[in-house]
């Protein structure tokens, strides 16, 4: 039997009910937004039920709005083979909050949620082994928050003197050159920065 | 009275022949037995995911041919699906054709590189160099459409960069004749070969359901049995259209998975002289003036297509607000793009699900309990590449 996204969107909203602030079907997917703490509850239903099966975890993966007061939001892509159908759960979370580990219903979410731990900071409770994945050893930072400089902060080379490989902070000879061109008539920010302020001295003298 | 054993732990790479790449692993053995397996990966991460929020979409599209660097084409394709379904434009006829044909020019390319080095894996010089020499040829295809061998950038949001030379749908013809008679060669050295079955049957079985708890997709998959593939369960391009068959494998270890994969390329030959036959000619990108650039010999004498030029290529397209997954069958299996728009000219969140990653994370599963030798040979059935499994 077949199970539209349309039936799946009510089947779904009657079997967690309140768990499920709101839903919305874009692009033939299944959009869940739901509170962190409902988070288990609404896997293993989503898993077990039976007009579901979304038995396998495609993804899971965080955003950053540094601007929300929850400046997380938290994604679980999920596909079931048996409907066709793929559903997409996102939860908004505090940075102090900690996301229950999947890694008991889907094995699979280890390594995902090493990735999120490694590129947002986000900890996930219960998780076996939360080491970074990515990243160096001994990395400092979280690169895929917005503040993250896209330089990065440390390089490394080659030190003839010491005879090993080192870190050093990052030097550019040319500063990182943000071009805004979505306002080309304005120019860039560093050349307004720089008309305003001698507007602003002339106008002093 | 108790034996006490003592396990011992063994680096293995990264800088190893048969790590495929830059895969690091700490082994925990018991003589010769694997006890557990910790991988570290990342020593190729590029911060692919970093760069791709501060390009505009056009500009990103060519680290997408640097993820599985061995089927560029393929993975381009599932960002320009993702941005063609947010934009709301329709793809045109003849450019569907074209970036079908290419993924599976890609597969191919994909498919005999990973059946070649895992040959060589488990100790068979020959496949690789014959399987060379065709991927060679198909290369030399890329090269003539896109002006490149690998990193192509030849899918654009919209359509495809340019339309097919002259004469290479003839050319690809000619090769689609051969190439059956080269991978009928390549059976010979390996199907029934003593040596190749001793290495890779009843090595790292996955049964139907723990490869879909661990995430498997693609061959990974189908190999143990589960008959899915996007191609045919959520078509997209023009994948409808078209006849072919999806291989499926019983046992689930890696020599089904090598059978899946020699069977795929048959196939792919099938779909890819299909394609020529079918392809309907008309324009090859989205005739939307605000999305596709203008043809060159336009700029010389038309205004608006010199300010659309411009434009396009300094402050690119704006993308509506909204957040999109799209998936495409990659040879590798179900190659991801999650991408969200804040409706301005960058992507504001890519994440690129890449196969390879959850295949390799069960590695430690995968191998508990086997023997040292067979290490290399599971790892060369996962089919990574650490492009994709980095970012």
């Amino acid at each position: 039997m077949f199970t539209t996204i349309d039936k799946l969107e009510k089947i779904v909203n009657s079997g967690l009910t309140t768990a499920i602030k709101k839903s919305e079907i874009n692009f033939d997917q299944l959009y869940l937004y739901i509170e962190i703490e409902d988070l288990i509850k609404t896997i293993i239903f989503l898993k077990a039920n039976e007009k579901c099966k979304f038995k396998q975890l495609i993804d899971i993966t965080a955003v950053d709005y540094p601007k929300n007061e929850k400046r997380f939001k938290i994604v679980y892509l999920l596909l079931s083979h048996e409907k066709n159908l793929r559903i997409i759960v996102n939860a908004n979370i505090d940075i102090k909050d900690q996301p229950p580990s999947l890694e008991k219903i889907f094995p699979s979410a280890n390594w995902m949620e090493r990735e999120v731990f490694d590129m947002y900071g986000i900890t996930f409770k219960d998780h076996p082994d939360l080491r970074r994945i990515l990243t160096d050893y001994g990395f400092k930072g979280h690169p895929l928050r917005k503040d993250f400089p896209l330089t990065g902060h440390t390089e490394v080379r080659y030190s003839e003197e010491k005879k090993k490989v080192i870190y050093e902070n990052v030097k550019l000879d040319q500063n990182y050159r943000n071009f805004d061109f979505e306002s080309p008539w304005e120019g860039t920010k560093y050349i307004k920065q720089e008309v305003e302020k001698k507007n602003s001295s002339k106008k002093n003298d | 009275m108790i034996k006490k054993t003592k396990t011992m732990s063994l680096n293995f790479g990264p800088q190893h022949p048969a790590a495929h790449g830059v895969l690091r692993l700490i082994l925990e053995l018991d003589g010769e037995i694997v006890e557990k397996i910790d991988s570290h990966i990342g020593l190729l991460h590029r911060g692919t995911e970093k760069l791709i929020e501060h390009k505009t979409y056009t500009q990103a599209v060519p680290y997408f041919d640097r993820l599985d660097y061995v089927a560029p084409m393929n993975q381009e394709h599932a960002f320009a699906l993702a941005i063609e379904k947010l934009l709301k434009i329709e793809v045109p006829a003849r450019a569907q054709y074209i970036r079908v044909l290419f993924c599976e020019i890609g597969r191919i390319l994909s498919h005999l590189l990973n059946i070649t080095t895992q040959a060589l894996d488990v100790g068979a010089l020959t496949p690789s160099l014959w399987g060379f020499e065709e991927r060679e040829t198909l290369m030399t295809f890329y090269e003539k459409v896109s002006g490149s061998r690998l990193h192509a950038n030849y899918f654009r949001p919209g359509g495809v960069h340019k339309d097919l030379p002259m004469g290479l749908s003839d050319e690809i013809i000619l090769f689609c004749k051969n190439f059956p008679n080269v991978l009928d060669d390549l059976e010979t050295l390996l199907t029934d070969n003593r040596i190749f079955k001793q290495r890779n049957v009843d090595i790292g079985i996955v049964t139907k359901q723990e490869a879909i708890e661990h995430s498997f997709s693609g061959v990974m998959l189908r190999g143990s049995g589960v008959a899915w593939d996007l191609r045919k369960s959520q078509p997209y391009e023009c994948y409808n259209d078209l006849n072919f068959k999806i291989p499926v494998g019983k046992n689930g270890d890696c020599y089904d998975r090598y059978l899946c994969r020699m069977e795929e390329m048959r196939e792919s030959i099938k779909i890819i002289i299909e394609c020529i036959k079918k392809m309907p000619s008309g324009p090859v990108k989205s005739i939307d003036g605000k999305i596709s650039p203008p043809k060159k010999a336009d700029l010389k004498d038309s205004m608006e297509a010199l300010i659309h030029h411009f434009k396009l290529f300094s402050e690119g397209f704006r993308v509506p607000e909204g957040q999109i997954y799209t998936s495409v069958e990659a040879p590798k299996g179900e190659f991801g793009v999650y991408l969200i728009s804040d409706g301005s000219n960058k992507p504001y969140k890519c994440k690129i699900r890449a196969p390879g990653f959850s295949h390799l994370q069960a590695m430690d599963y995968l191998l508990k309990g086997h023997m040292l030798a067979d290490v290399p040979a599971v790892l060369g059935s996962l089919d990574i590449v650490f492009g994709e499994v980095d970012r």
